[in-house]
């Protein structure tokens, strides 16, 4: 303290005598040093007395009880800084459990998709903030169906990616992949309903599809309807079926329905982060996907997910506000 | 030996009698400018504290001693309501939200230990220490 008190007051000296740029270039330099020592603001005023009491002969008393006070007053800002030094050091310390829960959330969620002859299927799934709260799973055992569950969290980011990991842990224990959409919405509400805190929801569609039969069943548990894409009316059609949110009600009764595909048909499943785009255009957000959609129907089912995400992300200047989660299947 | 000396807190300008009692403390003890106005802002903080939230207690200043090591200790003590989660009230960004125990991080920054003793319906007792630097 004593070594930069003379230096300090040297510097104020030389200031006073000469009112340079350089002077005060040199001021702001050593206040550098101050900051990187962790000096507070009351003992800076501190130092800046001594100097102008050293500095300045028959320097009058009530000056000095100026400073006093100042020093008096500028131990809150002192205070208020190191708190807010501390409070910033917290978050990074936050940003990293952070990353390091993000990784994990990933490991846990990571689901495959498919790879079954006569059906190809394509994925993404962007979070908008680091967790996500939306989930696909794929069931896939080798046998002639495939189930694909796309479930989205009322809410976002940590709370919901919680939530999430129950969802994934009851679609496990269901395994097979001939169980009906009905009766697997069914078993993950009572599971939601059970385990996760009262106020956070799940909604949900699950579709099953039957490479044999070609027969896509499906059910849905308050979640945003599906669209069906007929290639050979080159027409679009929603895909909705009556169901509660999950965790509402113990015992939630789920609809479902069937539709046949024919080859080149999609079908497109979605969480609401998708639909509730703002496009800024006189166009919703469903026009604009169907669009996209059409104008690449030839393309595989990833390339065509991959350039509505494209598209959609560009409309809103690369900000997502929801969790955006996008599955096609397509019947080739 | 250690000096203690007291002020009952029940009014606002008691707030300002200990604030009086720790600064003349401090600077016979040979605490400098800076310090002796760091010590005053805990004893105020805790003072405040009392005042507010606890209706009635009282602020001791103790000298301390140990070889040729000085310093000063201030001692609130108050039958008030008593703090339900200390940890939290430690907490950095606690002080902003004006409840019971807030400006006691700062206590804790300003002084070089801190000690606190509660019973939820009892009351507090909380202890800071600053050392002189020789």
């Amino acid at each position: 303290m004593k070594e930069l008190q003379k230096q300090y007051t040297k510097i104020l000296a030389d200031y006073i005598e000469e009112q340079t740029e350089r002077n005060l270039y040199i001021g702001q330099n050593f206040i550098r040093q101050l900051l990187q020592k962790n000096i507070a603001p009351e003992e800076v005023i501190n130092i800046h007395k001594s100097a102008v009491e050293q500095i300045i002969e028959e320097f009058p008393v009530e000056l000095r009880y100026a400073y006093d006070f100042l020093i008096e007053v500028m131990v809150h800002y002192g205070l208020a800084l190191s708190e807010h030094k501390s409070l910033l050091q917290q978050q990074e310390e936050m940003q990293l459990e952070l990353q390091v829960a993000t990784n994990i959330q990933n490991m846990i969620l990571k689901s495959h998709v498919p790879k079954i002859d006569g059906v190809d299927v394509g994925m993404i799934s962007v979070p908008a903030r680091k967790m996500s709260g939306d989930y696909v799973h794929f069931v896939d055992d080798g046998n002639q169906y495939v189930g694909i569950a796309v479930a989205d969290v009322v809410g976002k980011g940590i709370p919901a990616a919680l939530c999430m990991s129950m969802v994934k842990y009851g679609m496990d224990s269901l395994e097979h992949s001939e169980s009906e959409p009905s009766r697997v919405l069914e078993v993950i509400n009572r599971i939601v309903e059970k385990s996760v805190d009262d106020n956070m929801f799940v909604s949900m569609f699950y579709g099953r599809y039957d490479v044999e039969t070609s027969l896509f069943t499906y059910g849905s548990a308050g979640h945003e309807p599906a669209i069906y894409y007929n290639a050979a009316t080159a027409t679009y059609e929603e895909l909705d079926a009556k169901g509660l949110l999950l965790g509402i009600l113990p015992d939630g009764n789920y609809q479902q329905h069937e539709v046949r595909l024919h080859t080149d048909d999609l079908v497109i499943m979605m969480t609401d982060g998708v639909t509730e785009i703002r496009t800024n255009l006189e166009m919703d957000a469903m026009a604009k996907i169907t669009s996209i959609v059409s104008a690449h129907r030839t393309e595989s089912a990833q390339a065509i997910v991959d350039e509505v995400f494209k598209e959609l992300e560009k409309m809103q200047n690369f900000e997502l506000s929801d969790d955006f989660t996008l599955v096609i299947l397509k019947k080739i | 030996m250690n000096d203690k000396s007291s002020v009952e807190i029940v009014t606002e300008w008691d707030i300002v009698a200990v604030r009086q009692l720790g600064r003349n403390e401090a600077k016979e003890i040979g605490f400098g400018t800076v310090d002796q106005a760091r010590i005053t802002t805990a004893i105020s903080e805790l003072a405040r504290n009392i005042y507010l939230y606890a209706k009635l207690g009282e602020i001791e200043i103790e000298r301390l001693e140990d070889g040729d090591r000085k310093g000063i200790a201030i001692i609130a003590k108050d039958q008030g309501p008593g703090i339900q989660d200390i940890r939290q009230v430690m907490e950095d960004g606690y002080s902003t939200s004006g409840g019971l125990g807030a400006g006691l991080p700062g206590v804790k920054r300003l002084m070089d230990t801190i000690k606190i003793d509660s019973v939820v319906g009892k009351g507090t007792t909380i202890r800071a220490e600053k050392w002189l630097n020789v």
